[in-house]
C-alpha cells in the first residue's frame, strides 16, 4: 500500500515536472535578447502571437471549444489600454496592462454563456460574430477610436516607470518576452492542477464528466474568460509596444491566423502555440523578402502541406531528433558527475 | 427510510409513453436489480435517475430528499453515481488521472487551478485504495484507450465509486466482457462494501440471481413485479413475459 502511495504520488509529481527539453526551450527564449540584436521588431512579434495562440490553446486544446473570435478580446484591450494612455489616466505599461486583462476578461466571462450554447460550428459563428460586432462598432464610434485613421497620440509610460520603449524593441521585446514567460507559468498551473485535469476529461467526454459530478458549464465558463484575459494581455502588448491601435486588431484574419499558428504548432501541450507562432512569424516575413507581393500563396501552400503530411508525421520526424538531442543533453550533463566521481574515488 | 424513492414516474417522447407510473423503492444497503426484457424502458428509468432526461410527471427521493429538480452534476454530489452500459471513459487519460479526477473533484478541489493534482496525501491515497479494489494498480500508468475491455468496465465501476456514492447504479456493467476477464469483473462487483446501495440494471440473468437480494421487473414501461429472487423466478407472469422469452430462444 505504501509503496503503492509512493508510486502515484511521484507519478503525478513527475506529470508536471519541468522536462530538460521545456528549460533548453526558455533558456533558447531569453538567450534571443543577446543572440539576435536586430531581430527585437519580429521577435516581438513573435512573443505577442505566441501569448495569443497561448490563449487559444487553452479553451481549444484543454476544453475542446472551437473559435474564431479570440480577436475580440485582443481588440478590446488593446484599445482599452490606447485610450486609456492617450487620456493620460493610465500611463504605465504594467498596471494598464492587467486593467486590459481584466476588461478582456469581463467580455469573455459575459460572451461565454454564448459560447456555451451549441456544437462546433454555432461557436465558430457566434464567437466570429463577437468579433465582427465589436469591430463594427469601434468604426462606428470614431470619435473615440480614431476609426479608420486608427487610434494615435498614445503617450506610453516606460515600464515601471523605469525602461521607456526604445526604437529598436530592445526593452519591448523583454517586456513581452517577460509577459509570456509570466502567462506561460500561470497556464502550466493551470493545466497539471485538478482544474486543469477537469478540462481535459469534459474535453474528451462531457458526458462522463457531468456524470462524475463536474459542473461542466461553470468549468467551461471560467477558462474561456482566463483565455479572454490573456488573448487580452497581447491585445495591450501590440498597442503598448507600438502606440498605436487600428481597426484591424479586431479582423477576422487575425482570429484565423491564430487557428493557422496551432495547426502549425499543434494544441494541448501549451509549446504548440509558442512553436507554431514563432515558425509563422519568421516563415510569413522570409516569404515576404523572397516575394512581397505573394506570400500569401506560399503561406498558404506551406499549409497545405502540413495539413497533408499530417502534423503526427512531422511530430515522429522531429521525435527521433529530440531524443538525439536529449541523449547528448544527458552525456554532457553526467560526464562532468562521472569525472568528480572518479576524483573523489581516487581520493 | 429508503435510500432511493420514485413516486410515480412517468416520461413521454411525444406520443410514446417510455415509462409509467414507475414507484420503486431501494433499501439502505440493498442489493437491488432492476430487470425486463429489451425496450422495457430500463435505460429512460436510468436517464430519469441521474438527470440525463426530465420526467413528465412524478418525483424522486434520494434519501428523502426531492433531487427531481436537479442537474446530474449536482445529483452526484448528494450520493447517486452511476456507470455507463457503452463505455465512458477519458481515453486520453491514464486510469491513475481518471480516478485521481474524480477523487478531486468529491473532495471539492475542482476549481483548484493553483495546486497540482494529487499534492494532498488524502487524495493519493484514496486513488491507490481504489485502484487496488478496482485492480487496476498494475495499469494505472497506461492510456485508458489502450487498455483490455475487462479493465475498461473495471474502471467505469472504480470511476463512478470514487464519487463514493450512497447508491451506485450499475447499467450492464458484465456486458460485452470475454470469459477470461469475467471473474475478475464479477468478484470486484460482489466485494463493493456493504453500505454501498446498488441498483443493478442487467440482462444477464445468472449475474441477477447470484448478486441480487431484490428484484423489480419492467415491462413496458410500467413495474410488473418487485420481490424476492424466489418469488420473481417462480412468479408465472415473468415466465411469460421475460423469462419466457429466453427459455424459447
Amino acid at each position: 500500500m505504501a509503496a503503492a502511495a509512493n508510486e502515484v504520488s511521484s507519478y503525478l509529481a513527475r506529470r508536471a515536472r519541468w522536462s530538460p527539453l521545456e528549460i533548453a526551450f526558455w533558456v533558447f527564449a531569453f538567450a534571443t535578447i543577446w543572440l539576435f540584436p536586430g531581430k527585437y521588431l519580429i521577435m516581438k512579434d513573435a512573443a505577442i502571437l505566441a501569448l495569443f495562440a497561448l490563449s487559444l490553446d487553452l479553451i481549444l486544446g484543454y476544453a475542446g471549444i472551437i473559435s474564431l473570435g479570440q480577436a475580440a478580446f485582443f481588440g478590446l484591450a488593446g484599445y482599452f489600454s490606447g485610450i486609456v494612455a492617450q487620456h493620460g489616466l493610465i500611463n504605465e505599461p504594467v498596471v494598464s496592462l492587467i486593467c486590459a486583462a481584466l476588461v478582456a476578461a469581463a467580455l469573455g466571462f459575459v460572451t461565454s454563456f454564448l459560447v456555451l450554447r451549441g456544437s462546433d460550428l454555432t461557436r465558430l459563428m457566434v464567437t466570429m460574430g463577437v468579433a465582427l460586432m465589436l469591430g463594427e462598432l469601434a468604426n462606428r464610434f470614431s470619435n473615440i477610436t480614431g476609426g479608420a485613421d486608427g487610434l494615435q497620440g498614445i503617450d506610453i509610460g516606460p515600464v515601471l516607470g523605469l525602461f521607456r520603449f526604445d526604437m529598436y524593441g530592445h526593452n519591448g521585446y523583454i517586456y513581452c518576452l517577460i509577459v509570456l514567460f509570466l502567462c506561460f507559468l500561470v497556464a502550466r498551473r493551470i493545466v497539471y492542477s485538478p482544474f486543469g485535469l477537469s478540462l481535459r476529461s469534459l474535453k474528451g467526454n462531457p458526458l462522463r464528466a457531468s456524470a462524475i459530478g463536474i459542473p461542466v458549464n461553470r468549468r467551461l465558463i471560467a477558462i474561456y474568460t482566463v483565455s479572454a484575459g490573456f488573448a487580452g494581455m497581447a491585445g495591450a502588448l501590440l498597442t503598448q509596444t507600438t502606440s498605436f491601435c487600428s481597426l484591424d486588431v479586431f479582423s477576422f484574419e487575425r482570429s484565423a491566423d491564430l487557428l493557422l499558428v496551432l495547426i502549425i504548432g499543434g494544441t494541448g501541450y501549451l509549446y504548440g502555440g509558442l512553436i507554431g507562432a514563432v515558425i509563422y512569424k519568421f516563415l510569413q516575413d522570409w516569404i515576404a523578402s523572397l516575394t512581397p507581393q505573394y506570400w500569401q500563396f506560399w503561406i498558404g501552400f506551406v499549409l497545405v502541406v502540413i495539413v497533408l503530411i499530417g502534423r503526427e508525421r512531422i511530430e515522429q520526424w522531429t521525435a527521433a531528433l529530440r531524443a538525439t538531442i536529449y541523449r547528448f543533453g544527458k552525456q554532457l550533463l553526467t560526464r562532468p558527475a562521472a569525472v568528480g566521481d572518479a576524483a573523489r574515488k581516487g581520493n | 427510510m429508503p435510500i432511493l424513492q420514485t413516486l410515480g414516474l412517468e416520461k413521454r417522447f411525444g406520443g410514446i409513453v417510455a415509462v409509467h407510473d414507475v414507484s420503486l423503492s431501494i433499501e439502505q444497503g440493498a442489493r437491488h436489480a432492476l430487470i425486463g426484457p429489451n425496450g422495457a424502458g430500463k435505460t429512460t428509468v436510468i436517464n430519469l435517475l441521474t438527470g440525463v432526461l426530465r420526467p413528465t410527471a412524478g418525483s424522486i427521493l434520494l434519501a428523502g430528499q426531492d433531487i427531481t429538480a436537479l442537474r446530474p452534476h449536482q445529483r452526484v454530489r448528494l450520493g447517486m453515481a452511476r456507470t455507463f452500459q457503452i463505455n465512458q471513459l477519458f481515453l486520453d487519460l491514464t486510469p491513475l488521472e481518471t480516478v485521481g479526477l474524480a477523487v478531486s473533484e468529491r473532495l471539492g478541489l475542482g476549481s483548484d487551478w493553483w495546486r497540482l493534482v494529487g499534492s494532498k496525501s488524502a487524495v493519493t491515497d484514496e486513488i491507490v485504495e481504489i485502484l487496488e479494489r478496482f485492480r487496476l494498480a498494475d495499469v494505472m500508468q497506461e492510456r485508458t484507450a489502450i487498455l483490455p475491455y475487462g479493465k475498461q468496465r473495471l474502471l467505469e465501476i472504480a470511476l463512478a465509486f470514487a464519487c463514493r456514492p450512497k447508491l451506485l447504479l450499475l447499467d450492464e456493467p458484465a456486458a460485452g466482457v470475454p470469459d477470461a476477464e469475467r471473474q475478475e469483473l464479477l468478484a470486484t462487483i460482489d466485494e463493493l462494501p456493504a453500505d454501498v446501495t446498488v441498483l443493478l440494471i442487467e440482462h444477464d440473468m445468472d449475474l441477477v440471481f447470484s448478486f441480487a437480494d431484490r428484484i423489480s421487473v419492467l415491462v413496458n414501461g410500467g413495474l410488473l413485479l418487485d420481490g424476492a429472487p424466489e418469488d420473481v423466478a417462480r412468479d408465472p407472469r415473468v415466465k411469460a413475459v421475460y423469462l419466457g422469452e429466453e427459455l424459447d430462444a
